[in-house]
């Protein structure tokens, strides 16, 4: 049941057990799925990311250095590939053309072959980014660039096909009002879509945009949130403005004309891991050490739409992107409602059954709707698995 | 007289306690409320037509008057009930129902779904594997080095001292103006376990930071209501070189398991029952409460304790995963007053 109904959940979880958790808002379930069948701390999920086709493969990324496939169609894990080299956990999980991105902390970034069959073969290339990575993004666009960034480490944009240097590497700001280095450590990076530009989140509370196309290296706007390092960054729907969380369980909307802040969010009590907003509704998914899933809605009206506690330290999430809120067609769920529904409104129908043949779709229907009127009523609520 | 008849027409209330006074008043309160009542004698309740309330009575002298009285009646009347409840109950004897359990703050706690269920397996394996497992796997033993802040005053390092009596193997330092994050690394090389930094202000300790150490969780408190060993009331003998056990209350959600963990790996497993001593960390509504005790057993069931050392109680300001690092580290829990204390039901330990 829980494999065949996990194609429906809505976000996608890694803990720090090794645990994936999938979690339907609708339904207020949350299930855990272990490649083992045993949570392991060795295999702490550090990096997701979704698989080819759509998003019935997810990728994920473990401490001990191998990459996992998880099916949601069927609800399991279904191969691993040992991805070695280099220490440190994954930063950056992404996937190209049945290519596999990997980058770790020492700052070793790989392309493999995602074939099973060569599961244990050499990287396709190799390159090396510099220590201290804190992330690698993947341009959702152009799916041979990366950007990579970490601590002392400063934004680079690679282009994997092309050569083995930078496509662009940005310069550090100018030396601050007591002319001193200011240093780096870009926590988080997304690009911008419709343009070239990149927009970074620092350990020293600035957000930061760049523009390759333009001659200057620096960013081109700065803003500071807090004083508290950022963790997490996400686009929201409409590309003006990013989330942006801190150690602190903040989160800030940033503009990115101005480069003010608009609205925080409440809520969280711990540091933020994971940020992901849905590219079309103004939903934000968003979790954290404080073992809570949160889903807040962005815009009118602001506030906390779902909380589920999921008794592991989250570490990073995937919020499915589909339009399609509700899960399941009808069909599966008819033949274990009917016999159950049957037996209290048979009195009633019994006496139109000459006219019920016409009716019976119409009750199911009408029925589906009520539960899930009646299922609505009892949000916002909170799960447990 | 037309007075007289208003006197008796306006005392509907309980007795003329004071003569005068009511006859002003009933004059003011005829000619205030011009319907008032003159058979209103019998009645005893509602005197005044319905709608009038005693504070609009303008005449402050007036207005306690009626309303002490009507303070009065009340008393009177729950009396009644309370007597004529008790009687009740007697005549019924044993088929009475059940008496009706007040309601507390501790009872009314808003549900909470992190509290811990003892046989969660995802939980039991997170604790297994956490950063205290290699205590309760008994592979380490606690060594605890206790500071204060800088340029401590004389409480707080008498209070440093009475609680290195009280946590063994632990050793108090004077903080020679040292940053903690230079201290850590130094206390991970010599096998420190623990480190206990007690914060004053003004003279008195207000603040306990508890660090476990290889790298483990740091936890920030707020200490209040500290008392030192000659400061309470009839205690016992300064308490002895053996092994305490210890007494972890009311640690029930998921954040106050990690808490009591914490307090737990604090001191050594093997508590010597010779020397009768128990120390208790009691949390109620996210206040944790430290006793040091020495118990003794008079007879079977009665039990007989003397306070020893020093007492305080502790709240739980954030807890920071890595060791002391307050700016760039990443917290598991702040204490956020505007959020989370919106509800006098909600606690959080």
């Amino acid at each position: 049941m829980a494999a065949a109904a996990a194609r429906w959940n809505h976000v996608w979880v890694g803990t720090d057990t090794g645990i994936l958790k999938g979690v339907n808002l609708q339904r207020k379930q949350a299930a855990n799925f272990t490649p083992s069948g045993q949570p392991r701390r060795e295999e702490a999920v550090s990096a997701l990311c979704w698989g080819a086709g759509g998003e019935t493969q997810i990728l994920v990324g473990c401490a001990d250095g191998t990459v996992k496939h998880f099916s949601t169609e069927e609800g399991r894990f279904q191969g691993q590939r040992h991805c070695s080299g280099g220490e440190g956990i994954f930063r950056g999980l992404a996937q190209v053309d049945g290519t596999l991105i990997t980058c770790v902390d020492s700052g070793i970034l790989r392309v493999w072959h995602d074939n099973d069959k060569e599961a244990s073969s050499d990287p396709l290339l190799e390159l090396r980014v510099g220590p201290g990575v804190c992330r690698m993004r993947q341009d959702p666009v152009r799916h041979h660039m990366v950007a990579t960034g970490g601590k002392e480490n400063a934004l680079k944009v690679w282009d994997l096909q092309g050569s083995e240097e930078p496509v662009f590497r940005a310069k550090n700001v100018r030396n601050d009002w007591l002319d001193l280095r200011v240093p780096i450590w870009d926590q988080d990076i997304q690009f911008l879509p419709e343009s070239q530009k990149l927009v970074t989140c620092t350990g020293y509370h600035q957000v930061r945009v760049y523009d390759p196309a333009s001659p200057q290296r620096r960013p081109v706007l700065e803003a500071t949130y807090g004083e508290y390092p950022l963790t997490a960054m996400t686009l929201t729907p409409g590309g003006n403005s990013v989330i942006v969380g801190n150690t602190h369980g903040q989160l800030a909307e940033i503009d990115l004309r101005q480069g003010r802040l608009l609205v925080c969010l409440k809520g969280l009590a711990g540091s933020v891991r994971g940020l992901q907003c849905h590219p079309s509704k103004p939903l934000l998914a968003s979790c954290g050490l404080d073992r809570v899933l949160r889903v807040h809605r962005i815009r009118n009206p602001r506030g906390l739409d779902h909380k589920v506690y999921l008794k592991s330290q989250l570490n990073c999430l995937l919020l499915s992107g589909r339009d399609n809120w509700e899960d399941e067609p009808q069909e599966p769920q008819e033949p274990n409602k009917v016999p159950s529904e049957d037996t209290e409104t048979d009195e009633l129908w019994a006496s139109l059954e000459a006219a019920a043949k016409r009716k019976l779709p119409d009750l199911e229907q009408s029925q589906g709707a009520l539960q899930t009127r009646q299922r609505k009523k009892k949000r916002p609520g909170s799960t447990s698995s | 007289m037309a007075k007289a008849g208003e006197k008796s027409g306006g005392s509907g209330n309980k007795g003329l306690k004071r003569k005068a006074a009511t006859e002003e008043r009933q004059e003011a309160a005829v000619a205030e409320h011009g319907t008032t009542e003159s058979g209103v004698q019998p009645s005893k309740a509602a005197a005044f037509p319905p709608g009038f309330s005693v504070s609009e009575i303008k005449n402050k002298q007036r207005r306690h008057l009626m309303f002490s009285r009507w303070k009065q009646q009340q008393r009177k009347e729950k009396l009644a009930a309370k007597k004529k409840l008790k009687k009740e109950r007697e005549a019924l004897g044993d088929k009475a129902p059940p008496k009706p359990i007040p309601k507390t703050i501790d009872n009314q706690r808003v549900y909470d779904e992190t509290i811990v269920d003892p046989n969660d397996e995802e939980v039991a394996y997170d604790e297994a594997t956490d950063e205290f497992a290699s205590y309760f796997n008994r592979q380490t033993s606690p060594k605890i080095l206790i500071t204060t802040s800088d340029r401590p005053h004389g409480r707080t390092v008498r209070l440093c001292e009475q609680l290195s009596t009280v946590i063994p193997n632990s050793h108090v330092y004077y903080r020679r103006g040292l940053a903690l994050k230079k201290i850590i690394p130094q206390c991970i090389s010599r096998d420190f376990t623990d480190l206990i930094v007690i914060n004053e202000d003004r003279k008195i300790p207000n603040g306990l930071i508890l660090s476990h150490l290889p790298n483990g969780p740091t936890a920030h408190f707020k200490m209040s209501s500290v008392h030192l060993r000659k400061e309470i009331k009839r205690r016992g003998k300064d308490p002895t070189e053996h092994i305490p056990e210890i007494i972890l209350n009311n640690f029930t959600t998921r954040l106050g398991h990690s808490v009591g963990r914490m307090f737990a790996s604090l001191f050594p497993h093997n508590p010597q029952f010779i020397g009768r001593q128990v120390a208790t960390f009691h949390n109620q509504r996210d206040y944790i409460f430290f006793r040091f005790h020495r118990y003794i057993f008079k007879s079977e069931k009665k039990v007989g304790i003397q306070e020893l050392g020093p007492r305080f109680t502790l709240k739980l300001r954030s807890l920071q995963k890595g060791t002391f690092d307050s700016k760039y580290g990443e917290y598991e829990w702040v204490h956020k007053p505007r959020e989370m204390d919106t509800s006098r039901r909600k606690f959080h330990l």
